[in-house]
C-alpha cells in the first residue's frame, strides 16, 4: 500500500496544475475574450454607472416599480454577497407568518387587485436571488404601477407583454418577467414623477 | 400536472436515451485500450501524464494493489483539499481576503472541522456543503483544490466501475486493469473535454469567469449591492459533469450565475445523468453482450419515472396551507403556481422537480430549489433515492458498481427461490461476492440511521467543543416531523455521497462536520472496497456455459427484479424512519397543523463529557 503514495502524489500534482490552474485559466482566457460581457456578471449600466446585473435580483419597495419576490438572502434579503433560501418546511408556522404578511402587504399596496395573489409573488426563491417574477405577478402590480406614475393600465400591460420572456423553445422553462429590465424600461419610457 | 411540464421531463429523457449509446461506446473503446477519435488532440497530455508520474501504462494490478491506490490517491487528495484551505489566507487569487484580517464582514470562519469537512466532501465526490462559497472561501481554493477534486473523484469512480466491468468481462485473470490509467483517460478523454465545452457554453449563457473581486453597484433605489462572481463556469460545468455537486455560490444552480436560463437549467441537469447513463451501456459492451446494459438501464428508468412522477405532481399541488391564504397555487398560463417556495421562476415545478429527482437519482446533489421547502412527499422521493444507495443512473461510476451489487443481490435471491447457485454474466455468484454486496448495502445504512439517532438525542454540555450547548436538534431550521427528516436527509446525503441538504439545518459545527465527514468516507470506501474485491475474485472465475437453468439477466423478468430488490432493501431499511418524517409529516399538513417550537428533548448523551474512544458506549446509550 505505500508504495502508492508516490504515484498519488506525482498524480494528484499533475493534476492540480491541469485541472486546478491551466484548465479554468483557458476558460477564463477564452471566456473574457469571447463573452466579455457575461464573464463578468452580465452588468447593467446606465449613464457609465453599473446598476445591478440583469442576472441578479435587486430589491424596489417603491410603487412606481415592479416588486421582486421576497428574499432570503443575507440579513435584509437581495444580498448578492451571500445567496440564500428561507428553507422553510411546508408545515413550519414560520413560513405560513412570512406568507401572511406578504399576502397582507400586497394587498394594502395594491388595493386595486382583487384576484389571489400568484404563488410566486409570495413565496422566497431558492437563491433569494431570483431576477423574474411571474407575468401574472407583474400583471397583479400593473394598476399600482400605472397609478404612481399616472399611466393608463393599458400602458403598463403592453409593456408587460413585450418583456415577458416566452418558454425557451416553446418548452423550456417558465414565461417570466426580469424585474430589473422592466424597472429600468419603465423610467426610460415613462418617468415617474418626482 | 401540466402538458408543458410532462413534455419536458418526456423530451430530457429522450435525449438522455440518445446520448447513452455513443457516449458508452466512446467509453468501452477508451479502456478497452481502443483509438478514439480524441487521441490524435489528447493521446500527447495522455502520455505526458504517465511520463511525468512514473506509471507504466501496460502494467496491470491485482484487485489489492487496485484498492490501495484507490486508497493513496484519496488520502493524497484529501491532504492537498484540507491545507489548501487551512492555507487559503496565505495563498493567492484571494481577492475578497478569506481567512485574512480584510475578510467581509459575513465570512464564514475555515476552522479545522469545516476544513476537514469540506475535504472529506470532495474527495469522497460527496461534495456536502457546510459552509457557503462566497462567503468562505478564495477563488484559489475553488479552482486549485475543488474543482480538482471534481474531475478526479469522479475519474476513480469511473475506473473503479471499468474495474469491476472487467471482474465480469475476464476470464481465470488475477488482474483488473491498472487504477492510474484508469484514472488518467477518464480524466483526460472522458471529463476534460466534456467540462471544457460545457463551460465555454455555460459562461456564454451568461455564467461568470473571472479572477476579479466581487463588483460592487448601486441599485436604482439607491441601495449597494456586492454581487459575488468568480471563476464559476469552469467549475460549474464539471460539478455538473462529474456528479459532484457542490455549489460555486451557497445555494448552487438555484444561483442565476450557476444556472441563470432555461436552457443552461435543462443541459445541466442532462450533466447530471449522461456519463452515469453512457456507463451501463459501456458496461453492456465490455461484457460482449449490449441487452444486459440495457437491462440495467431500464431498471434505472423505471425507478427514474416513479421518482418525477410522484415528486412533480406532489410539488405542482402544492401547499394547501398557502391556498387558504388567498394565494393562487393553480398553474396558469401566465404563472407557475404549485409549492414556489425555494424555487426559481425561470425554472417553474416540472424542471425543479426533475432536477431534484435526477440529482438525487445520480449521487450528484446540486439543486436548483430547495428541497427542503418541498411538500413532504416532493421531498420524500429525493431522500428515498438517497436510501437506495443512488443506483438509478447513480453517480459517474459509483452508480453503476452501486447496481451491479444490487444485481448480484437480485441473482442471489432468485437463486435461493429455485434452489440453484446464482449466475449473472456467465459468472458463479458465490458466498464471497453476496457476502461482500450486502456489507456495502448495510453499512451505509446503519451509518445514516445510527448517526441519525444520535443527532436526535445528543445534548451538548456548556463551553463544549462539539456543538453549541444544549440538544443537537437545536440545530434544526424546522421543527415537528420536518425536524427529523433535516436530520435524516443530512446524514443519507452524506453516507450516499451526495451533497444535497435539507440545507436548513446548521451543520457547521464540529459535531455534524465530523460526524457528516465520518458518514462520507464509511459510504464511499464502503462500496468501492467491497465492489474490488468482487472484481478480483470474479474476474479470476471460469466463464459457466448459459443452460436452461440460467436466469436471464437480459429480459423484463430480470430488469423487474432488480427494481424489486432495490425498492424492498430500500423500504425495508429506512420506512420506520420515512414514515416519522416526510409520511406523518404529509398527512398533518393536509390537516392544517403547524409546528412552531422544538419538541421537548428527552435527557440523552453528552459527547462533551464521553471521550471519542467510548464511541461503542455512546450507542449504548441510545437504546438504555
Amino acid at each position: 500500500m505505500w508504495r502508492q503514495f508516490a504515484p498519488a502524489f506525482r498524480m494528484m500534482l499533475f493534476f492540480t496544475v491541469l485541472v486546478g490552474l491551466v484548465y479554468p485559466g483557458l476558460v477564463t482566457a477564452l471566456s473574457q475574450a469571447l463573452f466579455h460581457n457575461q464573464a463578468n456578471g452580465t452588468l447593467v449600466e446606465i449613464r457609465g454607472r453599473a446598476v445591478g446585473s440583469s442576472l441578479i435580483g435587486q430589491n424596489f419597495t417603491q410603487p412606481e416599480y415592479f416588486h421582486p419576490r421576497p428574499s432570503a438572502a443575507g440579513s435584509d434579503g437581495y444580498d448578492a454577497s451571500a445567496s440564500g433560501a428561507s428553507n422553510y418546511g411546508s408545515t413550519n408556522q414560520k413560513l405560513i407568518d412570512r406568507v401572511k404578511a406578504s399576502v397582507d402587504q400586497f394587498r394594502k399596496e395594491n388595493p386595486d387587485y382583487q384576484g389571489p395573489v400568484p404563488a410566486d409573488l409570495v413565496t422566497a426563491s431558492g437563491s433569494g436571488l431570483d431576477p423574474d417574477i411571474s407575468a401574472a405577478s407583474a400583471e397583479a402590480q400593473a394598476a399600482r404601477v400605472a397609478k404612481a406614475r399616472g399611466l393608463t393600465v393599458d400602458k403598463v400591460r403592453q409593456l408587460i407583454a413585450r418583456h415577458t420572456k416566452a418558454r425557451t423553445l416553446g418548452f423550456l422553462g417558465e414565461p417570466r418577467v426580469n424585474v430589473l429590465e422592466i424597472n429600468l424600461a419603465l423610467d426610460r419610457h415613462f418617468p415617474a414623477p418626482r | 400536472m401540466t402538458a408543458n411540464g410532462v413534455l419536458y421531463i418526456l423530451v430530457f429523457f429522450l435525449v438522455l436515451l440518445a446520448l447513452t449509446k455513443p457516449l458508452g461506446l466512446y467509453m468501452a473503446n477508451l479502456f478497452e485500450g481502443k483509438r478514439t477519435f480524441l487521441h490524435p488532440l489528447l493521446r500527447p497530455l495522455e502520455r505526458l501524464v504517465y511520463r511525468l508520474t512514473g506509471v507504466r501504462e501496460d502494467s496491470e494490478q491485482r484487485w489489492t494493489q487496485y484498492a490501495a491506490s484507490v486508497i493513496a490517491f484519496s488520502l493524497v487528495g484529501f491532504l492537498f483539499v484540507y491545507i489548501i484551505q487551512r492555507l487559503q489566507g496565505f495563498l493567492l487569487l484571494n481577492p475578497m481576503g478569506f481567512s485574512t484580517g480584510h475578510a467581509p464582514g459575513n465570512a464564514t470562519a475555515m476552522t479545522p472541522d469545516l476544513a476537514f469537512n469540506t475535504a472529506v466532501s470532495f474527495m469522497t465526490n460527496t461534495n456536502w456543503q457546510s459552509y457557503g462559497g462566497e462567503t468562505t472561501l478564495s477563488y484559489f481554493v475553488q479552482m486549485a483544490a475543488l474543482t480538482v477534486q471534481n474531475f478526479v473523484s469522479a475519474a476513480a469512480g469511473i475506473a473503479v466501475a471499468i474495474a469491476l466491468i472487467r471482474g465480469f468481462a475476464r476470464k481465470q485473470a488475477n488482474s483488473i486493469g491498472n487504477f492510474w490509467v484508469d484514472l488518467t483517460r477518464a480524466t483526460v478523454y472522458v471529463l476534460l473535454p466534456l467540462a471544457f465545452v460545457f463551460a465555454l457554453f455555460l459562461c456564454a449563457r451568461g455564467v461568470p469567469q473571472t479572477l476579479k473581486a466581487y463588483q460592487k453597484v448601486t441599485t436604482i433605489e439607491g441601495a449597494a449591492q456586492t454581487i459575488a462572481v468568480g471563476p464559476v463556469a469552469s467549475q460549474e460545468s464539471i460539478k455538473m459533469l462529474g456528479t459532484n455537486g457542490g455549489g460555486f455560490f451557497n445555494t448552487n444552480s438555484a444561483h442565476p450565475f450557476e444556472n441563470p436560463t432555461p436552457l443552461t437549467n435543462f443541459t445541466e441537469i442532462l450533466a447530471i445523468l449522461i456519463i452515469s447513463s453512457g456507463l451501463t451501456y459501456t458496461f453492456g459492451r465490455m461484457v460482449g453482450d449490449t441487452r444486459q446494459g440495457w437491462a440495467v438501464f431500464a431498471a434505472m428508468a423505471f425507478l427514474f419515472f416513479a421518482g418525477v412522477f410522484i415528486c412533480y405532481p406532489s410539488e405542482q399541488a402544492g401547499n394547501p396551507q398557502l391556498a387558504r391564504l388567498g394565494v393562487a397555487t393553480a398553474a396558469t398560463r401566465t404563472q407557475p403556481g404549485g409549492n414556489m417556495e425555494g424555487k426559481e421562476v425561470r425554472f417553474g415545478i416540472a424542471s425543479s422537480a426533475l432536477w431534484a429527482t435526477a440529482t438525487t437519482d445520480a449521487s450528484n446533489g446540486s439543486v436548483n430549489s430547495m428541497h427542503d421547502s418541498y411538500t413532504p412527499l416532493g421531498g420524500l422521493i429525493p431522500m428515498f433515492n438517497l436510501q437506495t444507495d443512488e443506483v438509478i443512473f447513480g453517480g459517474v461510476g459509483s452508480g453503476l458498481y452501486g447496481i451491479l451489487l444490487y444485481a448480484i443481490v437480485g441473482v442471489f435471491i432468485a437463486g435461493l427461490m429455485v434452489g440453484r447457485t446464482p449466475e449473472y454474466l456467465g459468472k458463479k455468484i458465490e458466498q464471497k461476492e453476496v457476502k461482500m454486496a450486502m456489507v456495502a448495502i448495510i453499512a451505509t445504512a446503519f451509518v445514516i440511521l445510527v448517526f441519525t439517532a444520535m443527532s436526535m438525542v445528543a445534548r451538548f454540555a456548556k463551553n463544549g467543543y462539539w456543538n453549541p450547548p444544549g440538544p443537537a436538534i437545536a440545530n434544526l431550521n424546522n421543527s415537528g416531523p420536518h425536524g427529523l427528516s433535516e436530520i435524516l436527509y443530512a446524514y443519507s446525503s452524506g453516507a450516499e455521497n451526495n451533497g444535497s441538504a435539507f440545507a436548513g439545518i446548521n451543520v457547521n459545527t464540529p459535531w455534524y462536520n465530523l460526524t457528516l465527514g465520518l458518514a462520507m468516507l464509511i459510504g464511499r470506501f464502503g462500496f468501492i472496497l467491497p465492489a474490488l474485491a468482487i472484481a478480483g475474485s470474479l474476474a479470476a472465475k471460469k466463464k459457466v456455459p448459459t443452460t436452461n437453468g440460467t436466469l436471464p439477466t437480459h429480459g423484463a423478468l430480470f430488469v423487474g427484479l432488480l427494481v424489486g430488490v432495490i425498492v424492498v432493501i430500500g423500504a425495508l431499511t429506512f420506512f420506520p424512519a420515512l414514515s416519522l418524517g416526510p409520511l406523518v409529516e404529509h398527512l398533518v399538513m393536509r390537516e392544517g397543523r403547524l409546528f412552531s417550537s422544538l419538541l421537548s428533548v428527552a435527557p440523552g448523551f453528552s459527547p462533551a463529557c464521553a471521550p471519542m474512544h467510548r464511541g461503542a458506549a455512546w450507542m449504548l446509550g441510545i437504546w438504555s
